[in-house]
């Protein structure tokens, strides 16, 4: 087999060996624009689980690469003059200078043809039984056949410039620094026994505000030379080409296009936060060079190579997503305790959980479970603690046994509460009967149905939980067939005139609702107050107002909803102001002493809706109205919303309410783990967490 | 978990006698049901004249579209042939009813359809099957199971919003898997009770392997690359059908289907031994 690879990166030179290796009869040759010793960035990183992979694809390699690791299994992070380290994650580095050589030797043992400054013009000129498109980010091959590959490249996160420095670190270095532009923060890593890499980020913005975007190369090395003068003592920042830059995020709906193949950077990158394009790279050559081994048919390989990475490859690009969007707003988090803002870094990308730290660092996680427990006011002294979830949340005079809310059902509050759920919650309870979702949906609009009510509560008490019950008017999401028959499908017969913001129906086949008018405005209002006084009379110990997904509240909150021309539609502020009204009324009438929440879709997830920073806005409105806690929803808004469902999808809106609303969260969003309570808590992402019990088979009853 | 066969309607020069002896055979199988494809602007027998025709020789088997493509049917005849299809089959209760917007624009030009608003036209169907209003002609489609198919977000909001279940579109347990928590999250966040019945599917055979590959590669065709990807995955071996059969009862799968790629009635024999 002919074999033409263009890039000699780790991707190109790593493939070049292994298929060289597979079978000496193949012709491989790789060519390079640059020359063989030009360097592009400074060292670069594997995690442990990498080096086993490259052992068994190749061991002298393997060995030469390990012999000149720097290795470290400590993270240090530097914040608010603390310097925060967390130990039990294996990473090594390596002079990408020295790789290259290393791999350049191998590929000439091996008689794999090196040719070092060849710049090829066209692709197409390019011929061989396999091509290998392995140049890079900016690959030639991929722009060339953009729409076969089917390639998506945009900018992602912060501007960031890569320096190297003599200063030698022992550990993983984050530094986070505050400035009269903003913050900056830092990446930096040894990679060999007398350089580090230390890449320099910040938000756009901070970039402009501080006159980078009009800095020479050398200026800009001055500037970040004198920025992290304490971190760098006498050791001196160094370039190398060293501009600054917006991350490349690369992807390609297709990695082959006939017998063109795309490889490492050209196919795919993931952001330089979580360390992994070499390693992405160096993987992708070993199952290329596999799937050449399993067929001779070359377009099978492609397909088997295709299969085989793609799925591992857009885990790692989510997780690089995560953490990409992590340091976009982390300026968000510096109010955050040192431990928790240092939790809240170490699981940036998803990739680990509380329970995953615990096994890396169980020291650190020790500390942080105790410090949270302090935090929380359980025990003013405690160097150890329960983990996360079971430390109680105060807000306000309420204090709530433990971070676990379950969602009740119907009137059957004791169940959710004998889960050892610290809260429990109704489904939403209508203020009027024309507020119901279905004929048989749960009310509270007068006095015969407080008792009802009165016995749920006691139900859930007597289990060791708070109740709390979710009031609200279904709007023009109203008069539907019960759940079980579908949602939002419009009652067969009977029904009951509909009111929301403006007359535009729910969904198909729904009655147009009326849009509001003043008599409707304080018969709304009312209904919500006496409500709100007939869940005290209950017991009820909270109160969530249900300003969500759609429903009459919510229809006025969203433009897509409400078109309103006088003072209750239009700006957001306008939008804003029944939803105000209602919940200062049932403020008024709700006991002080007992906690208020409102439930909100802080993005609508369509198009000409509230986004996230609209959301954010609403939910701080909604705290200065005197709400504690916001419950954080999304979409639903319209019948035709454009959710993006997986576990736990909330859950960064909710990180993003909590701390640039600065209110606390409850949170749901499909989470059935304990593990995903203590992340989402213990890190700060949600005060409180909607837990999904799903039934287990894990212990079953067997006959004797 | 159960497992159904795949009816080869959608499999050229299929005919009367095969189609037929197909059914009566999966009748006879240890299969809970006998599922099919749709595609207009292909040689391929429409679904519902299909399984009319298995309703007419089966007692037992679960009548499946895995999918239809809804927007491509006027709704109330739709209605009307899934309905006609119960009758047929003895009762509504033996059949399912999965429906999606499909992947080929050409199907739409073909049905003179727009493409464009498909998603929000299937949504209106769904509305309709589930007696919105009352708009239905008769509460005919009471008692069909309805799934929806689609990856999209929407796509899920629209099977927790209207649907029994969700019908997957093929791939490795890690694909359904992944999928299958979606389908469980949207459940979840429409306020829907217990879980959705999750249905997935996977292409076989276990006689000719080249023509079962050729067969895929020229069905999706249209997809470019794609039809290479999904050619090779083709469960081939005996082995390769326990494999995945293990994988997606793993993952929560309820129905499985395993879509035939070569319209020889032998397959289903040969799969009926593996899977008892």
């Amino acid at each position: 087999m002919k074999v033409s690879i263009v890039g000699a990166g780790p991707a190109g030179l790593y493939l070049g060996i292994l298929l060289k290796k597979a079978d000496p009869a193949h012709e491989v040759e790789i060519v390079e624009r640059n020359a063989p010793d030009a360097t592009f960035g400074w060292g670069v990183v594997f995690s442990g689980e990498t080096l086993g992979a490259l052992r068994d694809a190749d061991l002298p390699t393997y060995i030469e690469i390990t012999d000149t690791f720097a290795r470290w299994d400590t993270v240090d992070i530097r914040y608010r003059g603390r310097l925060l380290r967390s130990r039990g994650h294996a990473f090594s580095g390596i002079a990408r200078r020295q790789l290259l050589a290393i791999l350049q030797r191998r590929c000439q043992e091996l008689g794999v043809k090196l040719e070092f400054g060849v710049e090829i013009d066209d692709p197409e000129s390019v011929s061989g039984d396999l091509v290998v498109a392995a140049d890079g980010a900016n690959s030639l091959f991929r722009r060339h056949y953009a729409d076969r590959f089917g390639s998506t490249v945009e900018p992602q996160g912060c501007k960031y410039v890569w320096f190297g420095t003599e200063l030698v670190l022992d550990a993983f270095r984050f530094i986070f620094t505050e400035t009269e532009h903003g913050l900056f923060q830092v990446h930096s890593y040894p990679f060999d026994e007398s350089t580090s890499t230390f890449i320099v980020e910040c938000a756009e913005p901070v970039w402009r505000r501080a006159g980078l975007d009009q800095m020479s190369e050398k200026e800009s090395l001055e500037f970040c030379q004198h920025l992290f003068a304490e971190d760098l003592g006498v050791h001196r920042l160094l370039s190398n080409k060293s501009i600054w830059l917006d991350f490349l995020r690369v992807s390609n709906r297709t990695w082959h296009h006939g017998n063109v193949v795309l490889l490492g950077d050209a196919a795919h990158t993931a952001h330089f936060s979580i360390g992994s394009g070499t390693k992405l790279a160096m993987e992708d050559a070993i199952v290329l060079a596999n799937a050449c081994v399993r067929h001779t048919d070359v377009r099978k390989a492609l397909v088997d190579y295709e299969l085989e990475r793609q799925p591992a490859v857009e885990r790692v690009q989510r997780a690089a997503d995560e953490s990409a969007g992590h340091f976009a707003r982390v300026v968000h988090s510096t109010h955050m305790a040192p431990q928790q803002f240092a939790a809240n870094l170490l699981t940036r990308s998803g990739r680990i959980s509380h329970a995953g730290l615990a096994v890396r660092d169980p020291e650190f996680t020790r500390a942080l479970d105790a410090w949270f427990a302090r935090d929380s006011g359980a025990s003013p002294t405690a160097q150890f603690a329960p983990p996360p979830l079971f430390a109680p949340l105060r807000l306000g005079s309420t204090t709530i046994g433990n971070r676990v809310v379950v969602a009740g059902r119907g009137t059957d509050l004791a169940a959710a509460a004998r889960t050892g759920s610290g809260l429990v919650t109704t489904g939403m309870v209508a203020v009027s009967p024309d507020g119901r979702i279905w004929p048989d949906s749960p009310v509270l609009t007068d006095e015969s149905s407080i008792a009802e009510w009165r016995s749920a509560v006691a139900g859930a008490h007597e289990a060791g939980a708070l109740a709390m019950i979710r009031l609200g008017h279904a709007g023009r999401r109203g008069a539907t067939e019960p759940r079980h028959r579908g949602v939002d499908v419009p009652l067969r017969a009977g029904g009951w005139p509909l009111i929301s913001a403006s007359a535009i129906p729910y969904g198909p086949y729904a009655p147009a609702p009326t849009a509001m008018d003043g008599d409707d405005f304080s018969r709304v209002l009312d209904a919500f107050a006496s409500a709100a006084g007939r869940a005290a009379e209950a017991g009820f110990d909270a109160l969530e107002l249900d300003a969500a997904h759609g429903y009459l509240l919510a229809s006025f909150v969203s433009a897509l909803a409400n078109r309103r021309d006088d003072e209750y539609g239009g700006s957001l502020a306008n939008r804003l102001r029944f939803p105000l009204e209602v919940l200062a009324a049932v403020r008024d009438r709700w006991p002080d002493d007992k906690l208020l929440a409102v439930r909100l879709s802080v993005a609508d997830w369509a198009r000409g809706g509230v986004d996230a920073d609209d959301g954010i806005e609403v939910a701080r409105a909604m705290a200065a109205g005197r709400a504690q806690l916001i419950h954080v929803e999304a979409g639903q808004t319209v019948a035709g919303g454009m959710p993006e469902y997986r576990r736990g999808y909330l859950t960064t809106l909710s990180d993003r309410v909590r701390n640039e609303a600065r209110v606390p969260t409850l949170v749901g969003g499909y989470l059935t783990t304990l593990d995903e309570v203590n992340t989402s808590v213990v890190t700060g992402r949600a005060d409180l967490c909607l837990l999904d019990l799903s039934p287990t088979d894990s212990v079953e009853e067997v006959a004797v | 978990m159960r497992v159904g066969i795949g009816l080869p309607n959608a499999i050229p020069g299929v005919d009367r006698d095969l189609l037929l002896e197909w059914a009566r055979r999966a009748d006879a199988g240890p299969f809970s049901s006998v599922a099919l494809l749709d595609r207009l602007v292909y040689d391929a027998v429409e679904p519902f004249s299909a399984l009319s025709a298995a309703a007419a020789v089966t007692e037992r088997v679960r009548l499946a579209t895995m999918i239809a493509i809804g927007p491509l049917r006027n709704t109330a005849l739709l209605a009307k042939q899934v309905a006609s299809v119960g009758t047929l089959a003895g009762g509504a209760h033996r059949i399912t009813l999965g429906l999606a917007v499909g992947a080929r624009h050409d199907d739409y030009e073909a049905a003179g359809v727009e493409h464009a608003g498909r998603g929000a036209r299937l949504s209106e169907q769904l509305a309709y099957l589930r007696g919105g209003r009352g708009k239905q002609v008769h509460a005919e489609c009471d008692g069909v199971e309805l799934l929806v198919g689609g990856a999209s977000g929407p796509a899920f909001a629209r099977m927790a919003r209207y649907a029994d279940g969700y019908a997957h579109g093929g791939g490795p347990p890690r694909a359904f898997a992944a999928a299958a928590v979606r389908a469980r999250a949207a459940w979840n966040d429409l306020g829907r009770d217990g879980d959705p019945t999750l249905w997935g599917q996977a292409y076989f055979t276990l006689g000719d392997a080249d023509r079962g590959a050729a067969y895929l590669r020229d069905y999706y065709a249209f997809t470019g690359g794609f039809a290479e990807r999904i050619a090779a995955g083709n469960l081939t071996s005996a082995r390769a059908v326990k494999d995945l059969i293990r994988g997606y009862e793993a993952e929560g799968c309820d129905e499985l289907v395993l879509l035939p790629t070569v319209a020889d009635v032998d397959d289903i024999d040969r799969l009926a031994e593996v899977i008892a």
